[in-house]
């Protein structure tokens, strides 16, 4: 895959420097500075525990960054989204989530989950609900075009037969890929997916690598993407961060982690401890460089 | 788990054992609970009261659960041959001994008849257990749905009958239609509390003090600079919205319990400051001599107007009746309500509507969405106030009087009650369970104190059998695939631009 190249053409949409986040004692992310371009997708990797998330929620307005800047840029406008408050993040700066545990409005149709999505849009046709109590045909266009837009993601992630049933019995697969279409009818310019493929099968994760890149190539933004999922991430990413206890060891493109030495040493593991899980490995590899964690 | 048909005689014993134990189990509780309840009986005599002792009827109390849990438990466990006689056995029992009040007789008749029924039903169906449990529940999702789905006819009828009633014959007296106005009250401030516990899911345990705010606004203003009802009613609103918008900011960061117990104690706030502010609201004394509605303003409802003024009666050419202003009354909440029910059918399907259901479902879900999560929650809590602040305002005009007295919790509880037994959500349930809570007891007044059993009895029932409420059935507020119904006119819309990705 040529995907140095798509990496390069993408300008800088996410700047995050020296971002720290403590809890109490504990730092969950440690100085940790990355940059994500635009219309290519950024792969945040590391065993469990070492902040993958707790960068998601730094970003998303979740928490509040203990210090450090992230800034956004979209559309020719910058972004302090330390400084915002979180439904401002997602409204202005433009910056969509999925979660780790799926949160659907499950008792909700498929298709209402994708009309919340656009709420804000929504408000405004209908005059913060005054026109729309008089059924206006300004409040009816808008409804009808969001209508539209949601049958659009719908026909990407294959549910529309399902549309009108409540998002909460469709089976997991399913739901994963609503919540992403969800998240893409905000209409954003990041997408941040926390571990998209948890709990899918090979055939489904496939589809979601097919998911993500047209999401990228066809609808030109910004992926950051958490999984575990090595097929996955080595598959589609156009640039890797690697996390470990909240520190960054490594960055760059998939073959440069690939072959990063410290990588393989902290995360990915030695040859000979292929059948060891990462964590294990990553926990060997600390022993082995001694008196590294000091945190 | 279940004997299949009792056929072999190796689990036989095993079943008679279980039946023995749970009966005995069930005489033994039935005996702690009665012996002091129905055993002793305190009787004025002479120089003071004396004990008398019914023995007699616990006895036969005790014994007719055991035999009936005993019965029931055999027809469980799929042997119903044995029960059926016994059970006619104690119904004839029951009938020909004489036993010390009519009342024993009876229990006992119809413990006996409802075994038999039980068992003999459990014969001819071949089979000892009615249904499971998810089959009974799934088989009330599709009878709730279908009701829903069916509100479009039920409802016009069930408005027409409303607009009737004052004058169907046998119906149409004052005390039914009072207690119409009354049951439409309770049906107003249930729609109107829907909006924020149904839709929005805040449970607000408080409701009853926008109905104080709707109250005191409309007779303190009408009292204190003589303004009309007709003036006053969008003022109580606007009153009970401030009231819900104060309350709103403090707890927009409370969930789930918290979130109830500071609802609550607001409602405990307004009542008190109701009480104490004797120089405003004149304290417990209440407020009273608050005027009646006008005929909006034509004429008034009087028997001898004064001078300059119409009377309702000269209006219409008829002669002086009390009962004109009651029907008014009566067509007025109608009214209220009907425009309250429009207003939350409306908002529903708005994209306000939809975020407070969202909210409901998960409001983490909601942030990440750019949804403003502090005003939707003042929204809703806005727009439900308003409501109950009509109510309340229509609640004064109609009793002439307000006093703190009428806004204690269990006003709110009686509302959420409505509410949730009616099936969150559920207009047409509210209504429902608005007539069964209110509009029953005060029905069965003649019952005087078995009233407030028999309502604690449906409460428990209604919970045992539809822990959702009665009609809990949501239906979507837009369509996608289904033709006729939110989906057509949008396809229309925009049929040509199917294929058309959205602009981005």
């Amino acid at each position: 895959m040529s995907v140095a190249a798509i990496a390069d053409t993408g300008q800088s949409l996410l700047e995050v420097e020296h971002l720290t986040m403590r809890f109490g004692g504990l730092v969950a992310i440690d100085d940790v500075s990355f940059s994500a371009a635009d219309r290519s997708i950024t792969a945040i990797i590391g065993p469990n525990g070492a902040g993958k998330t707790t960068v998601f929620n730094c970003l998303t307005g979740f928490y509040k960054p203990t210090e450090g800047r992230l800034g956004l840029r979209r559309d020719d406008r910058d972004f302090l989204l330390e400084r915002m408050e979180g439904h401002d993040i997602a409204r202005h700066a433009g910056i969509a989530r999925t979660f780790q545990n799926i949160r659907l409005f499950s008792e909700m149709s498929v298709l209402e989950n994708l009309m919340v999505a656009q709420h804000n849009r929504l408000m405004r046709a209908s005059g913060y609900s005054v026109l729309g109590l008089f059924g206006a045909p300004s409040y009816r266009k808008a409804e009808a075009l969001a209508l539209e837009h949601a049958r659009y993601w719908l026909e990407q992630v294959r549910l529309v037969d399902r549309a009108d049933e409540p998002a909460g019995s469709l089976p997991y697969g399913d739901q994963r890929r609503l919540e992403i279409a969800r998240a893409m009818c905000t209409d954003p310019c990041l997408l941040c997916l926390d571990e998209p493929a948890a709990g899918l099968n090979p055939r489904e994760t496939l589809d979601l690598n097919r998911l993500i890149m047209a999401i990228r190539d066809k609808h030109h933004i910004g992926v950051l993407l958490i999984e575990h999922d090595m097929s996955v991430v080595m598959e589609i990413s156009d640039h890797i961060v690697v996390l470990d206890y909240g520190r960054k060891i490594a960055d760059g493109s998939p073959e440069e982690i690939r072959n990063d030495p410290a990588v393989i040493r902290a995360y990915l593991g030695e040859e000979e401890d292929e059948d060891l899980p990462p964590e294990v490995a990553a926990d060997l590899s600390r022993n082995d460089s001694g008196s590294e964690g000091d945190a | 788990m279940a004997v299949i048909a009792g056929s072999s005689s190796g689990t036989e014993p095993v079943v008679w054992r279980m039946a023995l134990k749970e009966g005995l189990l069930a005489g033994f509780v039935a005996l702690m609970l009665t012996i002091t309840l129905v055993g002793f009986k305190t009787v004025p005599a002479a120089g003071g009261l004396a004990i008398e002792t019914r023995f007699i009827d616990v006895g036969v109390a005790v014994l007719l659960l055991a035999l009936g849990r005993i019965g029931l438990v055999l027809v469980r466990e799929g042997n119903p041959l044995p029960v059926l006689p016994g059970a006619i056995a104690v119904a004839i029992a029951g009938y020909f001994i004489p036993m010390p009040t009519a009342f024993l007789s009876f229990f006992t008749v119809a413990t006996g008849a409802i075994l038999a029924l039980r068992s003999g039903w459990a014969l001819w169906r071949h089979r000892g257990q009615i249904a499971s449990r998810e089959a009974r529940d799934k088989a009330m999702d599709v009878f709730s749905a279908k009701v829903q789905r069916s509100t479009i006819y039920v409802a016009p009828v069930a408005i027409a009958f409303a607009v009737a009633l004052p004058f169907i014959p046998g119906l149409n007296d004052r005390g039914t239609v009072d207690m119409a106005t009354l049951v439409l009250t309770y049906v107003m401030l249930g729609w109107g509390l829907n909006i924020i516990v149904g839709l929005a899911g805040l449970l607000d345990l408080g409701y009853v003090a926008f109905y104080a705010v709707g109250a005191y606004s409309y007779a303190l203003l009408a009292t204190t600079f003589g303004l009309s009802f007709w003036i006053c009613l969008p003022l109580a609103g606007v009153f009970a919205a401030s009231a819900g918008l104060i309350l709103g900011f403090p707890v927009l960061r409370l969930r789930g319990d918290y979130f109830a117990i500071v609802t609550l104690g607001f409602g405990e706030i307004v009542r008190l400051i109701l009480l104490n502010w004797y120089d405003l609201t004149k304290g417990p004394d209440g407020i009273s001599k608050i005027p009646r509605p006008s005929f909006f303003g034509i004429a008034e409802f009087t028997r001898q107007p004064e001078v300059g003024v119409t009377a309702f009666h000269d209006l219409i050419g008829a002669s002086y009746s009390g009962t004109h202003r009651v029907i008014f009354l009566y067509y007025l909440i109608l009214v209220l309500a009907l425009c309250v029910n429009a207003f939350s059918l409306r908002i529903r399907k708005l994209p306000i509507g939809r975020s407070w259901e969202a909210l409901r479902e998960d409001d983490v879900a909601c942030q990440s969405l750019g949804i403003n999560r502090r005003n939707i929650k003042l929204a809703a809590f806005g727009f439900s106030a308003t409501m109950g602040g009509f109510a309340g305002s229509f609640f004064a005009t109609r009793q002439g009087f307000v006093s703190p007295e009428s806004f204690t919790f269990i006003e709110s509880a009686i509302v959420l009650a409505i509410v949730v037994l009616g099936g969150m959500g559920s207009q047409l349930g509210i209504v429902l369970a608005a007539i069964i809570l209110i509009g029953l007891p005060e029905w069965f007044r003649d019952l005087a104190e078995y009233r407030m059993l028999a309502f604690g009895a449906a409460m428990v029932l209604i919970m045992l059998w539809r822990p959702r409420g009665l009609l809990a059935h949501r239906d979507p507020t837009i369509y996608l695939n289904k033709p006729g119904r939110g989906g057509r006119a949008a396809a229309k819309a925009t049929g040509k631009a199917t294929e058309g990705a959205p602009a981005q």
